[in-house]
């Protein structure tokens, strides 16, 4: 079979990131998606075109916003003869998007595709207490008019109390900072490590903004010109003033070490790629930064399994060296996404671990380790924060961008997802 | 932008009538231009001041063309009407003048003509270069017609405008993108100015084949300072006339960029015009587009403080963003591939001001900036004359904006009335004077400096 042809990242996108219900607490997920969308039609004269596809998603949505970006798009300057469709892969949706996207390039099904991504933690929905619920569905079955007064007569005032969506693991009951606890705990992730990767991924981000690189990846939105959670002097010194707020079950209070510094907080925002053929790309004069070269998904068990939520992509990424050839170490650039410090540390951890690569992955030896300056070089969730589903989108175009301006090179993209799950890439230029 | 309370009342019925018995200034209604407009409402009469004029072949072909009645009796009886009916343009070819004794012929065409152009008509004088007269009775002549126009101009009412236009030695057969644009109402706010034709040597080009719809079909143009006001007006005259535009603005500004780029169907690039390298980042982003043709400095700030006041960060803001930048990104245009780069034949506009003729108290820097805007129009002129481009600036008086609406009460009146189309005028008007510089058929124009301002009376 002839190797399918590799889609191109044109470029992207997004808006500012905002820490939840600060700037963006007004804001809808169709707003942001929309607002996302027009920026990326400005950027690159696509008013009235039809593209191939938009595939983007939320992870958290109203049930009303079934259809979001298909919504979003007739909202857009976009033509609303662009077909969409959603996905939902809790984190890893934005990636899992572009690697919709790319593959359908790769086959030849769609020369150009917008993959997305947003999630508002602010404007979230709010359902119904399920006791409430269940009575007003009895109600609306009832055939007499007796029946449903009957069922009404259910009712009663504890039901009031709306069911508010969290961000905890229906498996276990326990949320996404406390199953990293353990984790962090596990592979013995210092605070200290914690701290220094944070506040390098603010001082990068920083670095970053202060050299324009993101011009051409972001449109303001709503008064924000920058991701309002980056604190550009950040240190170690006063991430190490905050208190732990995840504990691992059972263990030792004393030794905790996750803060609300070195996890990434609740964040409102969407971004977008614009993914194409080279073809397509050269008939409307526009650059390509990267192309992409293979992606990857995995879960664990966290539940039985012994394995922590978010170390799926550590699964994930040896299977998608071995199918192309590349060690660890054959990379210029590391996207590593951020949901914690400690995630980051324990995957790296994971790889250098001969134990881990033998049991785990059944390799004769471990994966080794990475040149940590290569890293998240231009900051990454910890800074600019983590809008669920935005977050493949907003890292995809960065690392494209990072290759392009390299002159050329091989990245990898690695997003950890609620649910055990991990998607992951390999971009070249 | 604030409402004109003012001229709503004064042309209203009642409001007609007080302002009459009260001997208040009206303000007249100005004709505008839309796509498909004629160029002209009405009927011409076309003026010759001595046998040896040579433009007025020239003025006759151009308006028949465009299908206009045109007489040569200033006095001539129009459309079965009487000698006295309205006339929507009357020009007077003024060349060829040999002694101050030869005005008198002009007078005597004017002078009927002036009861007899309706609301919003033209009245265009062509006359010689004074600076290509040696002799002094030959060069007085040509000079006078400057006094005349201006002091008609501020004699013409119902929004009708008086201008000259000096046509150079050999130029006649260029001006038609010049007769149309002071003709027609795409010069509503233009009164009482003076424009040279054909003065900077070595340029060529043509207007034949011209859409004059859409002249300007087909070009690429860059628009700084797009997101907003008078730049986000100027992307939209020169998408409707046919171009493909770069809408331009700070990455602060992107969201306001985007709404512009995606309402006239261009491209957005944000981008710090004072930045190092901004002249390559947009030659970089043209190149979707296959190159530029047309770029319009028009990004600019105010930073404003009495001069007493002053400080050298502020001062060098202004200067920054308002000049240098211009400077800097002409450069890179002029040194670019004639293919792939700035067009041969290409066009630039920059944005001087009224501030940068006349001065203004607690403006020096911003004033600074617009008057060397001129400067650098006088120098680049001759420069862009190789690639057969130009470079021209628009001065634009009071123009309703944000920022003319942010203007103390008292300042904003004074702004409006004190000219002779007593209003303000509107961001189109600034953009339709961009747009004519922008033309391909324009090839004869560089290095003027036009002031869109209705003759204010400040810098007269």
């Amino acid at each position: 079979m002839a190797s399918p042809r590799r889609a191109a990242v044109v470029g992207a996108n997004r808006i500012p990131f905002a820490r939840s219900n600060g700037a963006y607490a007004r804001a809808s997920n169709s707003d942001m998606l929309t607002a996302a969308l027009d920026g990326l039609v400005a950027r690159f004269g696509l008013a009235d075109e039809r593209v191939g596809e938009v595939v983007a998603g939320a992870v958290l949505k109203h049930s009303r916003d079934f259809n979001l970006t298909r919504e979003a798009v007739l909202a857009s300057r976009l033509s609303p003869w662009t077909p969409t469709y959603d996905v939902q892969q809790a984190c890893g949706t934005g990636l899992e998007a572009a690697v919709l996207i790319a593959n359908k390039i790769a086959l030849g099904q769609v020369e150009s595709g917008i993959a997305g991504g947003v999630d508002t933690t602010s404007d979230a929905p709010i359902a119904v207490n399920e006791d409430l619920r269940e009575v007003l569905l009895a109600a609306n079955r009832a055939k007499s008019t007796a029946g449903v007064v009957k069922a009404l007569a259910g009712l009663r005032p504890g039901q009031i109390v709306p069911e508010i969506p969290a961000n905890r693991e229906p498996g276990t009951g326990m949320s996404m900072g406390e199953h990293t606890a353990i984790t962090a705990a596990h592979w013995a992730i210092s605070r200290t490590a914690q701290d220094e990767l944070t506040a390098l991924s603010h001082q990068n981000l920083a670095k970053a903004y202060d050299a324009g690189f993101f011009d051409d990846l972001m449109t303001p939105y709503l008064g924000l010109t920058k991701d309002n959670n980056l604190r550009a002097d950040s240190s170690v010194e006063k991430l190490g003033k905050l208190k732990p707020v995840f504990f691992p079950a059972g263990a030792d209070k004393a030794e905790a070490t996750m803060t609300a510094g070195n996890s990434t907080p609740l964040t409102d925002g969407a971004a977008t790629v614009l993914l194409a053929s080279d073809e397509w790309a050269a008939e409307r004069g526009l650059p390509v930064l990267a192309h992409v070269v293979d992606a990857e998904t995995a879960a664990v068990d966290y539940v039985h399994g012994d394995e922590g939520l978010l170390m799926a992509p550590a699964y994930a990424v040896p299977r998608m060296l071995e199918r192309n050839g590349l060690t660890l170490q054959d990379f210029d650039f590391y996207e590593i996404h951020e949901a914690f410090a400690s995630t980051v540390l324990a995957t790296l951890a994971a790889w250098e671990s001969p134990q881990f690569c033998k049991e785990r992955l059944g390799l004769d030896a471990p994966l080794g380790s990475i040149d940590r300056g290569k890293l998240n070089v231009h900051g990454s969730s910890l800074a600019a924060g983590h809008p669920f589903a935005a977050t493949g989108a907003r890292i995809v175009p960065t690392l494209a961008k990072i290759l392009h301006e390299n002159g050329g090179g091989r990245g990898l993209i690695s997003i950890c997802a609620a649910g055990g799950q991990g998607v992951v890439a390999i971009l070249e230029a | 932008m604030s409402h004109d309370w003012y001229s709503d009342f004064v042309n209203s019925g009642i409001g007609k009538t007080i302002a009459g018995n009260l001997g208040l200034p009206p303000v007249p209604v100005l004709r505008r231009w839309e796509p498909g407009q004629p160029l002209l409402s009405g009927a011409a009469l076309l003026g010759t001041a001595t046998a040896n004029g040579r433009v007025a072949k020239v003025v006759r072909a151009v308006l028949s063309d465009a299908g206009v009645e045109v007489h040569e009796d200033p006095q001539a009886p129009i459309g079965g009407g009487s000698s006295t009916s309205k006339v929507a343009a009357a020009v007077v070819d003024a060349t060829g003048l040999s002694s101050p004794s030869d005005l008198a012929a002009i007078q005597g065409f004017l002078t009927p003509v002036m009861r007899r152009v309706g609301s919003s008509g033209r009245i265009l004088v062509i006359g010689d270069v004074p600076a290509e007269a040696d002799r002094p009775a030959v060069r007085a002549a040509r000079r006078a017609l400057e006094g005349l126009v201006r002091s008609a101009a501020k004699e013409a009412r119902y929004g009708a405008t008086v201008n000259l236009v000096h046509v150079a030695d050999g130029a006649e057969n260029d001006l038609e993108s010049t007769l149309r644009f002071f003709l027609s109402s795409r010069s509503a706010f233009v009164d009482g100015q003076r424009l040279d034709v054909g003065t900077v040597p070595g340029y060529a080009g043509s207007s034949a084949g011209t859409d004059w719809d859409r002249p300007i079909a087909g070009k690429v143009a860059v628009v700084t300072g797009a997101a907003r006001g008078i730049g986000r007006t100027v992307a939209t005259t020169l998408a409707r006339d046919g171009a493909t535009v770069v809408c331009v603005d700070v990455p602060s500004a992107g969201d306001a960029l985007a709404r512009t780029a995606n309402d006239v169907g261009g491209t957005a690039l944000q981008l710090d015009i004072t930045g190092e390298g901004a002249g390559e980042a947009i030659l970089s982003h043209a190149q979707r587009h296959g190159g530029i043709d047309i770029v319009v400095h028009n990004a600019g700030i105010t930073r404003d403080k009495l001069l007493a006041n002053q400080d050298t960060d502020r001062w060098n803001s202004v200067i920054d963003v308002n000049l240098n930048s211009q400077l800097a990104i002409n450069d890179i245009l002029i040194g670019s591939p004639d293919d792939t780069g700035f067009h041969r034949g290409g066009r630039i506009v920059t944005v001087s001001s009224m501030a940068g003729i006349a001065g203004n108290r607690g403006q020096t820097s911003y004033a600074a900036s617009k008057a060397g805007v001129i400067g650098l129009v006088d120098a680049t002129a001759p420069l862009l004359a190789p690639k057969d481009a130009t470079i021209n600036a628009v001065a634009p008086g009071f123009i309703e904006t944000a920022m003319t609406a942010a203007m103390p009460v008292g300042t904003r009146e004074a702004g409006r009335r004190l000219s002779s189309l007593t209003q303000g005028g509107l961001p189109v008007d600034v953009a339709e004077t961009i747009a004519y510089f922008a033309q391909g058929a324009s090839y004869a124009v560089n290095g003027q400096v036009l002031r869109v301002d209705g003759q204010n009376l400040l810098g007269a």
